[in-house]
């Protein structure tokens, strides 16, 4: 998220370009979330229906997508309390004496270990997946459709040409253009 | 010889594995001299290796399409 979209003022909403610019950001995030994509995919489907109902109460103080993944947080949160109606599942049991010869400092010794790498990496993973998935957003529509389904979907090079009616060289073009204009996004942070 | 705007094409290809070995070996001839080309290409693996990382999701464009219809929309692509 960037800083000068929080801050700007007169955010208007668009609703007819919500599934072109943040239907994979959405759904990467669901997808980190609740680990199923066909769970996913709904959870975004209802938070678009959702956002398309409560589009008069968009007040443009927030940026359009962070407005979106607030409803989308509120759709996962609502996906684990259906799971979990049983009240006893919800509940979280920690047995804090489980080593015996640990004494004190028990909360402390509870704290993820910042060291550790592989506890981290998943969330600066994710993380890195939505920044990439911003900046594919802002490329035009059809190099973000090109680059997307050969970086991400891996479609052949034959049948993305059938598919859009272009011949290689443009699609070379096209994914080059792509490339390039997603170094230059990602550069501040991730290289 | 094979001029940058070659040698960037055979680099975006190469990192779908569609370069053939011919083509990367031109390539390699011409990082050795060009300071550009090289700066390109090692951006060009980063992204593809931070792409790997990341894991990246996304909907396919007929999965798009479905939401579209639900949501009552049209695409104009």
């Amino acid at each position: 998220m960037t800083h000068s979209e929080e801050y700007m003022t007169d955010h208007k909403l668009n609703p007819d370009t919500w599934i072109d610019l943040y239907a994979d950001y959405l759904f990467n995030y669901a997808v980190a979330r609740v680990n199923n994509a066909e769970i996913a995919k709904d959870l975004v489907q209802e938070t678009f229906f959702a956002g398309l109902n409560s589009a008069k109460n968009y007040k443009g103080d927030a940026a359009e997508r962070t407005w979106l993944i607030a409803i989308l947080k509120r759709k996962v949160i609502d996906y684990y309390r259906k799971i979990n109606s049983n009240k006893g599942k919800a509940e979280v049991r920690i047995n804090y004496n489980a080593n015996s010869d640990s004494e004190g400092d028990w909360l402390e010794e509870r704290v993820a270990d910042p060291f550790s790498k592989s506890e981290n990496d998943p969330i600066e993973n994710e993380e890195l997946g939505l920044a990439i998935q911003e900046c594919i957003s802002k490329l035009p529509k059809k190099q973000s459709l090109v680059f997307t389904m050969k970086t991400i979907q891996g479609v052949s090079t034959e049948d993305i040409c059938n598919e859009l009616g272009i011949n290689p060289s443009n699609l070379w073009v096209m994914i080059h253009r792509a490339r390039t204009a997603l170094m230059g996004c990602l550069n501040q942070n991730w290289y | 010889m094979i001029s940058c705007e070659q040698a960037r094409n055979i680099c975006d290809k190469a990192q779908y594995d569609e370069a053939p070995l011919k083509d990367k070996i031109k390539l390699n001839l011409h990082l050795m001299w060009c300071k550009e080309c090289s700066g390109y290409t090692r951006k060009n693996q980063a992204l593809t290796s931070l792409c790997e990382r990341a894991g990246l999701n996304s909907l396919s464009e007929s999965e798009k399409e479905e939401m579209r219809k639900h949501l009552g929309q049209n695409n104009d692509l």
